[in-house]
């Protein structure tokens, strides 16, 4: 116990301090031209065999690009679904999915969600889990970092970029690289690496076991740094393949939050604010770090009805800490992959796990979950900074009618997916019979899948019987809106702040640079993003926790 | 140009409002209901509906199946309408202050004959047929039938009616000083007049347009401001529509009454029953300090400024020059230079020569009053270009332009000395003005004049320097007298020998740097610059040209005021946003307030969340409720006065705010919602 906190600690500083250099890394791969001796000739390959030309595009330009990307892999992906049956490298012999759930699927992994409504390993053909699946968890994530960076750019002032160029160097000079070196690693530490089939073996017992194999190692390695999530095997990180031990575990949560929590400091480099950079990351951290050790306790705690602490569910290998450690980041920071059942966790680190998600800023998904950090920032600065006396301004350029009225229906998208979405399943009998577990319980498991769905996350609450048309196209649907609006209208949000003249900043402009504004930021997440939440947590988590 | 004193400028205080505002705002409290004008504020207008609602369900018991009793919805009702009525009279209220002030000046603009001049023949007209280019002749007595630029003639004009002062003032055709406005009163001579505005349209017109508010169009932030509300508000309504849905599930149901009650505390009422108030209160901030601020946009503009343009003289100095200190040459002594400059000046009653006496009496000179009082004055003249005195027993004193004094003492036989030129270039490079002062033969030395800083003025650019507003000086001097002025007031910079186009240069240059320009000016010639700057305020003492151009107009022409309308914008955007963190903040306790009482029907273990220790569910809607609707009167002083603004940086204002409004928005509502519910349950 003592002997993991301390594992737990190292390995927090561990993960901190590598932050700074990895988001100032990011800032040079998208900004420096001195990287380019390095990947460029890889590059200019793919530029060559996709004719991009790389010219500065407008954010419209940029905002359909990107939409049209990810259309055109939405199609193809899901018509590999649908025909996998008759496509090669189908070993077992599974068939092609049917409409509903391929378009969950499809829509599931181009949106880097990876909420999986099948078993990957009976689900899936290999060649399905290698174009479709393994290509989306590089190609999704890749669109996300993408789109942050055109939106830092435009926060900063500059011009947005080209998106097939921010989306190749996301993919060449973050996404591969590391991923590679850490695929190597996780394949040393004891994770399967083959294209082989399942291996039949005859137990001690005598009984036939078939063991299903596969590049498990390269497929983990981008399933945590793209904050994808999706898993191998159906009991994703719980599986002895996709997470051996103890090493593996810590470094599975390590990739989730690479990315996503180094982002803040990219965006300090690029807009020349690193202060800012800094009190972005303080303010995340600080509620991770505060969730993080509410759910330990909470999971600690146990059970008031039975002994000890709460080791349903929960894999051996991994202990609680392990386990809750493996949810608060696989839920902040938005990946969805699970090394033990969220069903099983105790109704208040359950209620943190879909807290993080409500919330979607602390860390969230690569990319995305930046932008919407940004969003309560640009709410934040637009209630307080009129506190100072002077009409609110975001990096010296002024958040007018405009700007609000973007970032109003923003804020508008999360509550009405996930309250609707929710309302809507617990009315249809064909959403709330796929509740294993009645009264509150069940309410959680909606809310938790819907809520999964909506931040892009993808974890399930399991428990839920979501593999129906129903559930397929609901969430398919609330996943779709739940990527595309946000990053759209906060693009827009950018360019239109973007053409102002920036305000020159002085002793009586609102800095935000401060712990004091970080403080604030936090205000500003649970009092406008999590007040929402309230009675819907009540009713669900807090209400089960209330009647144990 | 009135000399005001330096930051003793206050808004008058005439009681934050009277019976008769109250009176008045109640009737008009009511008259709002209208669901017409309702509908232009969403937040209190879902109030209003939630009001209908329970109404409704409290006369027709039996229109749905329910756990409350029909004294919960009645009272529920009741509590959403005072909600409705309070929002309405906080608008009231702050229109009715400006309305009373419109009020006064519809009584100046009352019909008056009018002399047309048509082809040389005089006829009688109303003023109401005036029209723009029509000339007309006003005689002494009459009030001037509308805005106008005087032809010919010069008069003395009481313009009390608009500015409040009593003094008459000077006006006449040509220069700065020949606009005269409709209303006012001719009290000598005559004077011809080209009408310059349409009827409808005249400054009278303007004016009490906007202290009553008539034409208020909501500003840029509070529109912006208003979005997010709405959206708050959209994202409560789904926080209540879907609520059902879940307690359905769960096994209970949520009475219509209590799901009401939720809405209306969620939502934010309190900043949505305010924000009008706050604007127009704003304004009449603005107006109440005498300037005239032609939208609410440019008081919000205000409040953003970042540089402030002022002329020299008579903003930040006197304009004229006084002695400031005693400068000998030859072998003569100070005490004798002191004597001789006393005696010159003893008689002149110019500004200059009063600040001779009283230096020289701070100095210590001893004054021989009745010998002097007997001597002859020589009074200053173009020509000689000095004045003295000749006492009784002989003796000729003399100050002047060095120049004429030299004259004066070699035409009489005296020598110069050799150090005087040096020190009189010496004083004319340090921006003052010398003055020689001889007796008979002896030319003693000289007087150093300087332009006087206003007592007050280095402290508050140091004050708009911790609110990081720089300060620049325009004046016609050279460089080095500008220099030491700018350096005496503490100016962070300053254009010497500057024109009216250097004006302009200066604030494309902030501007295009993002700054946000403030300047004030009166001539024709400003009125690129005031047009050009963000805010620009026209002294109403100025030509219409300038008057046109700016966006605001002090009607007591005291240009330094251009401070305090900075300080006013601050505080207008400060009490919008204080009181918007108040109102959400305010959540926090109502949910704990509620939720346990919604719940604890269907959950009974629901009440370890009452944290607040209520005493029923019925007593805890009712309370939050209750609280809901106070905070709305509780808080119109405050909007109406706006929040307490000192000047100091960003950062200390906002850790004040957040302490006060943000914590204080989360505490005060478990507060006052545990003493209404102690209250209640002695009743319930």
């Amino acid at each position: 116990m003592i002997v993991s906190l301390i594992a737990l600690i190292l390995v927090l500083v561990l993960i901190g301090v590598s932050l700074k250099p990895m988001g100032l890394y990011m800032a040079a791969v998208f900004s420096d031209s001195r990287l380019d001796r390095f990947f460029l000739p890889v590059e200019n390959i793919l530029y060559s065999i996709s004719g991009i030309k790389k010219q500065k595009q407008t954010w419209k330009q940029y905002v359909f690009s990107m939409l049209l990307l990810n259309m055109v892999l939405l199609v193809f992906i899901y018509a590999v679904f649908r025909l996998q049956g008759i496509l090669p490298l189908n070993p077992l012999d599974i068939a092609g999915m049917d409409p509903a759930l391929a378009f969950n699927t499809a829509v599931s992994f181009i949106t880097n969600t990876n909420l999986q409504h099948y078993s990957g390993e009976s689900g899936l053909s290999l060649f399905s889990q290698l174009t479709a699946i393994l290509f989306m968890m590089f190609a999704a994530p890749s669109t996300a970092l993408a789109v942050a960076i055109g939106f830092i750019r435009l926060l900063g002032g500059k011009p947005i970029g080209n998106f097939f160029e921010d989306f190749v160097r996301a993919l060449v000079r973050v996404l591969l690289p590391i991923s590679f070196i850490a695929a190597i690693i996780f394949v040393a530490l004891g994770m399967p690496q083959t294209l082989s089939g399942a291996v039949h073996a005859t137990t001690m017992a005598g009984a036939e076991q078939t063991i299903l194999r596969g590049p498990i190692g390269a497929f983990l390695s981008i399933k945590e740094l793209g904050n994808n999530g999706g898993g191998f095997f159906g009991v994703n990180s719980a599986h002895p393949f996709e997470n051996p031990n103890a090493y593996t575990n810590l470094l599975q949560c390590w990739l989730m939050l690479l990315l996503p929590a180094s982002l803040p400091f990219t965006y300090g480099k690029m807009t020349g604010k690193p202060k800012q950079g800094v009190m972005l990351f303080g303010a995340m951290a600080a509620v991770f770090l505060v969730m993080l050790a509410a759910g330990i306790a909470a999971e600690m705690q146990g059970n008031p009805l039975l002994q000890g602490a709460m080791m349903e569910g929960k894999e051996t290998r991994f202990g609680v800490i392990g386990s809750v450690f493996y949810s608060i980041v696989t839920t902040a920071a938005e990946t969805g992959a699970v090394n033990t059942m969220h069903d099983t966790l105790s109704p208040l680190t359950g209620m943190l796990a879909l807290g993080n998600m409500l919330l979607n800023t602390v860390f969230g998904g690569v990319g995305t979950g930046f932008m919407n950090v940004i969003l309560y920032v640009m709410i934040a600065v637009f209630i307080a900074g009129l506190m100072v006396g002077r009409t609110p301004a975001f990096l010296g350029k002024k958040l007018e009618g405009a700007e609000m009225k973007l970032l109003a229906i923003t804020l508008l998208v999360q509550p009405i997916l996930i309250l609707l979405g929710t309302a809507i399943a617990m009315y249809f009998p064909a959403g709330n019979e796929a509740i294993s577990n009645p009264g509150y319980h069940g309410l959680t498991q909606v809310l938790y899948e819907i809520t999964s769905s909506a931040a892009n996350n993808g974890s399930g609450f399991e428990g839920l019987g979501d593999a129906t048309t129903f559930w397929n196209i609901l969430t398919g649907i609330v996943m779709f809106l739940g990527r595309y609006i946000s990053i759209i209208t906060l693009i827009a949000v950018a360019a239109s702040l973007a053409r102002k003249t920036a305000v020159q900043e002085s002793k009586g402009s609102l800095r935000i640079d401060s712990p004091l504004f970080a403080s604030l930021l936090v205000g500003t997440f649970f009092l406008v993003g999590a007040l929402t939440f309230l009675p819907v947590l009540v009713l669900g988590p807090i209400a089960e926790y209330v009647t144990l | 140009m009135a000399a005001h004193t330096a930051g003793k400028d206050e808004i008058p205080s005439t009681g934050l409002f009277t019976k008769k505002i109250l009176k008045d705002a109640c009737v008009d409290a009511v008259v709002k209901l209208h669901p017409a004008y309702m509908v232009r504020n969403p937040i209190l207008f879902i109030v209003e509906l939630g009001f209908l609602v329970t109404l409704l369900l409290a006369v027709f018991p039996g229109a749905h199946s329910r756990t409350m009793g029909s004294g919960f919805y009645w009272s529920v009702s009741v509590i959403l309408l005072m909600t409705v009525l309070f929002a309405n009279i906080a608008e009231a209220v702050a229109e009715g202050r400006g309305k009373a002030q419109a009020n006064t000046l519809k009584q100046t603009k009352q019909d008056t004959a009018a002399r047309r001049l048509l082809r040389g023949k005089e006829e009688t007209i109303s003023s109401a047929d005036l029209r723009k280019g029509d000339i007309v002749l006003v005689k002494e007595g009459e009030v001037i039938p509308g805005d106008g630029t005087i032809i010919a003639g010069m008069a003395s004009v009481d313009e009390s009616a608009i500015t409040g002062e009593s003094a008459p003032v000077l006006k006449e055709a040509g220069g700065d000083f020949s606009s005269v406005t409709g209303g006012t009163t001719l009290v000598s001579d005559e004077l011809t007049i080209e009408i310059t505005s349409q009827p409808g349209e005249s400054f009278l017109d303007r004016m009490i347009a906007l202290v009553e508010g008539a034409d208020r169009k909501k500003t840029p932030n509070e529109i912006a401001l208003n979005t997010v509300l709405i959206s708050l508000t959209i994202i409560f309504m789904l926080v209540v529509i879907t609520l059902p849905f879940f307690t359905n599930y769960i096994g209970f149901s949520i009475d219509t009454g209590m799901l009401v009650a939720l809405l209306v505390c969620l939502i934010p009422t309190t900043i949505g029953g305010l924000l009008s108030a706050i604007g127009i209160a704003g304004m009449d901030r603005v107006t109440r300090f005498n300037v005239l601020a032609m939208s609410g946009r440019a008081v919000e503009a205000a409040g953003d400024i970042d540089t402030i343009i002022l002329d020299k003289t008579g903003t930040i100095t006197f304009g004229n020059r006084m002695a400031a200190d005693f400068i000998p040459v030859a072998a003569a002594s100070k005490t004798a230079l002191m004597q001789a400059a006393v005696i010159t000046s003893w008689k002149d009653e110019t500004p200059e020569g009063r600040s001779v006496l009283s230096l020289a009496e701070e100095q210590g000179i001893a004054m021989d009053r009745e010998k002097w009082d007997e001597a002859t004055f020589v009074p200053f003249q173009a020509q000689t270009r000095m004045s003295g005195m000749d006492l009784a027993d002989g003796g000729s004193y003399r100050k002047g332009a060095v120049e004429a004094v030299k004259a004066w003492v070699l035409e009489r036989g005296g020598k110069i000395p050799e150090d005087l030129q040096e020190e009189a270039d010496h004083i004319a490079r340090m921006g003052g003005t010398p003055l020689a002062v001889a007796v008979d033969t002896e030319l003693l030395g000289l007087i150093y004049l300087k332009d006087t800083v206003k007592p007050g003025m280095r402290e508050r650019f140091d004050e708009l320097r911790k609110m990081g507003i720089k300060t620049v000086m325009c004046t016609g001097d050279n460089p080095l007298t500008a220099a030491t002025i700018a350096k005496e007031a503490g100016v962070d910079d300053f254009i010497a020998e500057s024109t009216p186009e250097d004006k302009i240069d200066v604030i494309k240059r902030e501007q295009a740097q993002g700054k946000l320009v403030a300047m004030t000016g009166d001539g024709t010639n400003d009125a690129p610059a005031l047009a050009q700057a963000d805010v620009g305020l026209a002294m109403n003492s100025g030509t219409t040209a300038a008057k046109e151009a700016a966006n605001m107009i002090d009607l007591d022409s005291d240009p330094t005021k251009i401070i305090e309308v900075v300080a006013i914008g601050k505080q207008l955007l400060m009490t919008r946003g204080a009181l918007t963190t108040f109102s959400i903040a305010n959540d926090v306790a109502k949910y704990f307030a509620i939720i346990p009482a919604l719940f604890v029907l269907g959950i009974p273990e629901m009440n370890v969340l009452n944290i607040m220790q209520l005493e029923s569910p019925t007593t805890a809607i009712l309370s939050a409720l209750l609280f809901n609707g106070l905070i709305i009167p509780a808080l119109v002083p405050l909007a109406v006065r706006g929040v307490a603004y000192k000047p100091v940086s960003a950062d200390k204002l906002l850790r004040k705010n957040l302490f006060v409004y943000g914590l204080g928005g989360v505490v005060v509502p478990f507060i006052g919602i545990k003493v209404i519910d102690m209250l209640l349950s002695l009743f319930l």
